[in-house]
């Protein structure tokens, strides 16, 4: 919306002025807000703002070097892409998501359905995760006795889940 | 059942409308899953993501009743079919624009829709007409616990189920309800209500989810947190905060009937005119139009007018279906003309 007085600039005051019981509502620019003596309360201060985000920047540029062990994913490639690369990230990350968590949702504790089958399998899920992960890496580096050996030892644990 | 009989019956759960049905579309349970013991999809090798895809397409099968869920390989589809699924809400627009093996299954009734190797492994979408919010999450329920019989879950007791994005760890759930607030959007309140939604951390959307716009007055409201609170605690807080919208669009309805009732039926009747009459109409447009005609009808100001017909409508005049129902590719103005065409003559026959 353009200022009601100067209609060049932006309105970002907004005024409702109730005048002998009649409302009127008015939508002004800063400059022209100023020369009516609308009084315009700062209510931001550049100084904190800037410490604010040179805080987040630094914070930030020490646990983009987070990786996790299991996907190889950083925290970094997280904040761009917006998509964890496996469950382990949770863990991997903890520290920051814990923050994000709690500003998203509001809380960072599940209160909500249990599957029936948590528990042991998950831990055997991720050990089966590593080991495809590796077989992967071993196939890459063309090393296929290890991968062979991978491969059937990833085959008797699934068996057995 | 096929893609055929799918495009060419308008869903029939949605054509007359469920409770509050003047101003709620629909209602959606969505619940988001991963496989245990595999990346998330964008960490998935495509030999892998093949298995994912072909052992939960078996697990969600077998979880239905015998013949009810049939299977559709999204690599197989052609582009306009997969905007068909997406205009209908079977699929996303993220899942019809993806890349490797993934699907989804699909219920007779086509209420249930659950789409394998989207952002998540599993997608589970349970839809209901009308505003229906806790019988859509017990099914929703009841089919997730007989799927997990047969997959094991990424679950983790602290964070719940995980999820590819963290906006949706913990309970994986997002319950929407679709509503039609022509006259909140008319009498210029609908600001008001988006301001006092936030506030209850629920998100508006528009039609076709995120960073869509709002077209035919159609917003979509939905829990934004997922963790931190039940499933209960999310239906509650939806359970408390719609029905005050739809108060306030009925008290909206009101007024413009009382008092401007000219201007009202003017745009209803002008609306209705240009649907009989136009010889070509841009899909906007005709939402357009159709919103203040089903405004119309549900306020008693337009006659003779089957509300089935007007709702499908919404629907079969999108891109992906106005191709599909004339059996080929056309290009926008195409389109535009086909479009007209197709209203005016369902109109006819049920007006």
């Amino acid at each position: 919306m353009l200022c009601q007085r100067c209609k060049k600039q932006q309105a970002t005051v907004h005024l409702t002025e109730i005048i002998h019981n009649e409302k009127r509502e008015r939508h002004l620019c800063e400059d022209c807000a100023r020369e009516e003596g609308v009084a315009i309360k700062a209510q931001i201060n550049l100084q904190d703002v800037l410490s604010g985000m040179l805080e987040a920047h630094q914070s930030a540029g020490k646990e983009a070097g987070l990786a996790c062990p299991d996907c190889g994913m950083t925290y970094g490639e997280f904040r761009s892409q917006g998509r964890l690369g496996c469950p382990n990230d949770y863990e991997a990350f903890a520290e920051p998501l814990h923050e994000l968590l709690e500003k998203v949702h509001g809380g960072a504790e599940h209160l909500g359905k249990v599957p029936r089958r948590a528990g042991a399998d998950q831990q055997a899920g991720r050990e089966l995760m590593q080991l495809r992960r590796r077989l992967q890496e071993s196939v890459d580096h063309e090393q296929y006795e290890e991968a062979a050996r991978l491969r059937d030892l990833i085959q008797e644990k699934e068996a057995g889940a | 059942m096929t893609l055929e009989e799918i495009i060419t019956s308008p869903s029939p759960w949605l054509k007359h409308g469920g409770p509050h049905g003047d101003i709620v579309l629909s209602t959606r349970v969505r619940l988001a899953r991963n496989v245990a013991g595999r990346p998330f999809l964008s960490r998935l090798q495509a030999a892998e993501q093949g298995e994912i895809e072909s052992a939960l397409r078996d697990a969600i099968v077998a979880a239905a009743d015998p013949g009810d869920f049939t299977w559709f390989d999204l690599e197989e589809l052609s582009d306009i079919d997969r905007q068909c699924l997406l205009e209908r809400h079977v699929i996303s627009r993220e899942h019809a624009a993806g890349e490797g093996p993934r699907g989804v299954a699909v219920s007779r009734d086509q209420r249930v829709a659950v789409m394998v190797n989207e952002e998540d492994h599993l997608r589970l979408q349970v839809y209901s007409a009308g505003l229906q919010l806790q019988d859509t999450w017990a099914e929703a329920d009841a089919l997730d616990d007989r799927i997990e019989e047969r997959v094991t879950y990424t679950f983790s007791p602290e964070l719940g189920y995980l999820t590819a994005c963290p906006t949706n760890v913990g309970t994986g759930m997002r319950l929407s309800v679709m509503l039609h607030l022509p006259a909140l959007v008319l009498t210029k309140q609908i600001e008001k209500v988006f301001h006092a939604v936030a506030r209850m951390r629920l998100a508006v959307r528009g039609i076709y989810g995120e960073g869509t716009q709002a077209v035919g007055d159609i917003y979509q409201i939905s829990n934004q947190a997922s963790l931190g609170r039940s499933e209960e605690d999310i239906l509650k807080n939806l359970d408390a905060v719609i029905p005050q919208i739809l108060a306030y669009e009925q008290q909206a309805r009101g007024v413009l009937a009382d008092e401007s009732p000219v201007a009202l039926d003017d745009r209803v009747y002008r609306s209705w005119a240009l649907l009989t009459h136009a010889r070509t109409i841009s899909s906007e447009e005709t939402l357009m139009l159709l919103s203040a005609v089903r405004l119309g009808i549900h306020l008693g100001r337009l006659d003779g007018v089957d509300i089935g017909a007007v709702n499908d409508l919404f629907l079969l005049t999108r891109r992906g279906h106005i191709q599909r129902l004339r059996g080929a590719a056309l290009d926008e103005s195409q389109r535009d003309a086909a479009r007209a065409d197709f209203i005016r003559k369902r109109l006819a026959a049920n007006g």
